[in-house]
């Protein structure tokens, strides 16, 4: 995995986000009030709104345009929303934040796990 | 850490309604183990009338499948009924023997159907009508017999009246009093409602007694004698003449009964490790027995089974309405009326219209309503948030409609809606959709309704009616509540005014703070939340509490509106709606420099510029050199005006300096929601002074203030406040309502929702008869404003503020 260096963890705010210039697209980048970083496509499900924009909370993110609920975990709208924001691994080391621009696969992986579990 | 045991005895709509709240709170903390004497699971025993009538299978009530159960890890033991509650070794032990130790338990018993004392009571095709088994035994009756006689001509009565009617049988009800439904409706809406049934086939006997069941010989009813000696038929009869609080398990095991098992506020009984709701609790000597308060105890009871403490219960209004399909019947409060009572009745007997209305001390206390029940809902409400009505009186008869809405919040009756028809103009969203989706997930309040079908969810002017369709859909079940009564958000119970409190008496000035004050349920809140707890903590701690950005929605962090494409709107402030031809050709230069799309003259005489991207806001805001406009905040708008006597012939006064001196005033105020002034020059009100938050009239003897109106949603003409002669008082008094309504209001309120709830008398004691008071609002006011910076010009200028608006390129990495 190619590890980008994006910024400090300082350069964003708690419960708040950044925006990464991705290659297809914005990428939005949050930090919770603990300290956690998570990276979205900076596209609601919904309607495409910019959930970097949003309120964040606990380890969610309102869309400011519809107040659809997103996981920043999963990417995954809050029920009864259904959608999904692509993730992206992201992770902090000494202060810094690392991106990966590939799209995690999480969402093949869960769907495969719970097919087997069926 | 060992779960503690948690135990209920009564597997019906209240205890499990109990466990459905404990587990949003405290998912983990019980094992939990449930006895239900039926050889059911959770069915919504409300629906049973449907089933009988065939427009229902039993599949489509079942509210909890055993799956549910299965996946809570409940112990379920159906079909076994506990017989004894053993206090002293904290057990219960059920018909078989079963024994099940608790730490907690749940009396949830309900109540049982009350069989007439009379000889016969116990011969074959004599029910109640309680349960599924009940339901089967009168579907089973109807395809072999043929005569079937009610007894109890109530809610439940007549429900089984029309049930076995449609089934096929030949139905006469008997009751004790003079009308039917003597206790939700008066005599002239049950002798309408009498008539509508017997248009139907049914037949009445009333008032009339029963005295006796004879027996046909075999031990099966075959006929009802009556106190006067005539007798009727009857292949079945069904007793639906009260029910009665099944307490005896509880009063055998020593807990405090009288006329239902006593629970305090907190649902508790007598022994504090023994809780009871629903049919069988009596709460100040009241077992309720519909379903709305019964889940207002559920609350209640989760609340304190998750240690949480919190959460009180006070008795519930309640309103009923009948499941006849066809007949419109609607009752709520007191309805009776009596000493002291006025009453408002409408009657139109050929029509099938009547509504009776009974208000006491200018509020509406109760309401009877049959044939049109559209405004039900609204009714309800307006007796449970205790609304004086004097005002509006001679139109409250003619429902939500007559009452000055120009918007389409009542426009379409719920009622007379067809399923195709919108609801939700902002959504899409149309009235079949939302029924559907009620009864489809068993929704029962607004909000459900909102995060299911998103009516409401956005503009929020189709609430009303989504409440309307939410009544008329569940009944008495729908959980419709004021903004006064509701907690803020899922995060706590507080209300909004419980909390403004809290944060002023225990001088709360941080989100922090106060979330960790007021026992938040969520870490830091939500989007809903936050906000209001921000704002309330700068208002009302000005310098002290510190504004925080990341509590605040994207275009209060912006300081721009987002728009549809993430896009942003700037809106330059002029103040009083005057400009110049330098501004203008700056206006125009940054139009052209970042090929702004669209420029745009606004409804406040403010000049638009759509489709700025948010890297470019610092840049747009240093290149406009003007002001912030603020037209994206719950702040001061604008001041519109007209041109005043400077200009204008038939000036009065001048209206534009006013404008621009109150503008100048308030810059850089927030407050509650967005507030909005106008100032016309005469009586002509060029600027439209009538729907404005506050308005202000000039005419030639001084200024009129009028307060309260809106042109948004829903067109709201404001209220004459008061007269005064200079601009100094136009200042001071309209500003000092506005520091109150900032003080007082709650989050996301307008000044004529905070008005309709608090009052205008209210607004009038502490602005005009208390000259200190006035005062002091118009100077906390003052202070607050000294503080407040043009946020623009902090972010041309500060480089730290800048950092929210710039983008991280991929380039750098």
């Amino acid at each position: 995995m190619n590890w980008l260096n994006i910024c400090a963890l300082t350069d964003i705010p708690q419960l708040g986000a950044r925006i990464v210039e991705g290659p297809k697209g914005d990428i939005a980048i949050f930090r919770t009030s603990s300290d956690e970083v998570f990276a979205l496509d900076d596209r609601c499900p919904h309607k495409h709104g910019p959930l970097s924009q949003g309120i964040v909370f606990g380890k969610t993110v309102a869309c400011p345009l519809h107040n659809w609920q997103i996981a920043l975990d999963s990417g995954e709208a809050i029920a009864p929303d259904v959608g999904c924001a692509h993730k992206y691994p992201v992770k902090i080391e000494e202060g810094r934040v690392f991106l990966v621009l590939q799209k995690s696969t999480h969402r093949d992986t869960r769907i495969i796990a719970s097919t087997t579990a069926a | 850490m060992k779960k503690l045991k948690l135990v209920l005895i009564g597997n019906g709509m209240a205890g499990v309604r109990t466990l459905e709240e404990l587990f949003k709170l405290a998912p983990d903390l019980y094992d939990v183990t449930v006895f239900g004497a039926e050889p059911h699971p959770n069915y919504n025993r409300i629906l049973l009338s449907p089933v009988l009538a065939g427009e229902q299978t039993f599949e489509e009530i079942v509210l909890n499948n055993l799956a549910w159960y299965a996946e809570h890890n409940i112990e379920l033991h159906l079909h076994r009924k506990v017989v004894e509650i053993d206090r002293g070794n904290r057990r219960v032990i059920a018909e078989d023997g079963t024994v099940a130790e608790y730490d907690r338990l749940i009396i949830a018993t309900g109540s049982t159907p009350f069989i007439l004392p009379i000889p016969g009571k116990d011969l074959q095709g004599v029910i109640g009508y309680r349960d599924i088994a009940d339901t089967q035994a009168m579907i089973d009756t109807a395809t072999t017999h043929r005569h079937a006689v009610v007894i109890g001509g109530g809610l439940l009565g007549l429900e089984a009246a029309n049930g076995l009617k449609l089934r096929g049988m030949d139905v006469t009800v008997v009751h004790i009093g003079d009308w039917l439904m003597e206790r939700q409706l008066d005599k002239t809406a049950g002798k309408l409602l009498q008539t509508a049934l017997e248009s139907r086939g049914l037949k009445f006997l009333l008032p009339k007694q029963t005295a006796e069941l004879l027996d046909d010989g075999n031990g099966r009813v075959r006929a009802v004698r009556f106190a006067e000696g005539d007798e009727v038929p009857a292949d079945l009869v069904v007793m639906a003449a009260g029910i009665r609080p099944n307490y005896a398990l509880a009063e055998s095991a020593g807990l405090a009964c009288n006329r239902g098992l006593t629970v305090d506020d907190t649902m508790r009984t007598s022994d504090p490790n023994i809780f009871s709701i629903g049919e069988c609790a009596a709460h100040r000597g009241i077992a309720y027995g519909l379903v709305a308060p019964l889940f207002e105890q559920a609350k209640v009871c989760a609340n304190h089974l998750a240690m949480q403490g919190t959460a009180e219960y006070h008795g519930s209004v309640t309103s009923t309405k009948l499941k006849v399909t066809g007949i419109d019947l609607f009752s709520a409060g007191d309805f009776m009326g009596g000493d002291g009572c006025e009453e408002i009745t409408l009657s139109d007997p050929i029509g099938g219209i009547y509504k009776k209305l009974v208000i006491r001390d200018d509020i509406l206390v109760g309401a009877c309503l049959y044939g049109d029940t559209a405004d039900g809902g609204w009714y309800f409400r307006q007796i449970r948030e205790n609304h004086n009505v004097s005002e509006i009186r001679d139109l409250l008869m003619f429902g939500e409609h007559a009452i000055g809405d120009a918007g389409h919040q009542g426009q379409d009756k719920a009622m007379l809606m067809s399923d195709e028809m919108e609801v939700c103009g902002c959504n899409g969203v149309c009235k079949g959709t939302i029924v559907k989706a009620i009864t489809e997930n068993n929704l029962l309040s607004v909000d459900e309704v909102k995060k299911h079908t998103k009516a409401a969810s956005s503009c929020g002017s189709c609430t009303g009616l989504v409440e309307q369709i939410l009544i008329n859909t569940v009944g008495g079940a729908a959980d419709v509540k004021p903004k006064s009564e509701k907690p803020v958000c899922n995060c706590t119970d507080h209300t909004h005014g419980v909390v403004r409190q809290a944060i002023r008496e225990q001088h709360l000035i941080t989100i922090p703070q106060a979330i960790a004050a007021l026992g938040w349920k969520t870490p830091n809140g939500c989007a809903t939340c936050r906000p209001a707890l921000n704002y309330y903590l700068i208002s009302t701690w000005p310098g002290e509490a510190k504004d925080d950005p990341q509590s605040r929605f994207i275009n209060e962090r912006a300081h721009a509106n987002i728009q549809k494409d993430g896009t942003y709107s700037v809106i330059p402030r002029m103040w009083g709606g005057v400009t110049n031809a330098a501004e203008l050709r700056r206006i125009a230069d940054v139009a052209d420099k970042y090929n702004v799309p669209m420029v745009k003259v606004t409804g406040g005489q403010r000049i638009d510029l759509l489709g700025i991207k948010k890297q470019d806001l610092p840049g747009v805001w240093k290149d406009l050199d003007m002001p912030c406009g603020h037209a994206y905040g719950k702040s001061i708008r604008t001041v519109k005006t007209c041109v005043g006597s400077e200009f204008c012939r038939f000036g009065t006064q001048n209206s534009t300096q006013m404008g621009i001196d109150l503008e100048h005033a308030m810059f850089g105020m927030w407050s509650p929601h967005k507030v909005k002034f106008a100032v016309s020059g005469c009586p002509r009100n060029c600027a439209e002074s009538g729907i404005k938050d506050v308005g202000i009239i000039g005419v030639d003897s001084g200024w009129e203030l009028y307060v309260g109106g809106n042109g948004g949603i829903k067109t709201e003409a404001g209220e004459f406040f008061t007269k005064v002669k200079t601009a100094e008082e136009v200042m001071e008094y309209s500003l000092a309502f506005i520091e109150l309504y900032r003080q007082e209001a709650f989050y996301l309120e307008r000044t004529v929702h905070y008005m309709h709830r608090v009052g205008l008398e209210h607004i009038k004691k502490a602005v005009l008869d208390d000259e200190e008071r006035r005062r002091a609002l118009y100077q906390q006011l003052l202070f607050a404003l000294s503080l407040e910076q043009d946020p623009w010009k902090e972010r041309i200028e500060q480089t730290a503020l800048k950092k929210e608006f710039e983008r991280i390129p991929v380039a750098a990495l």
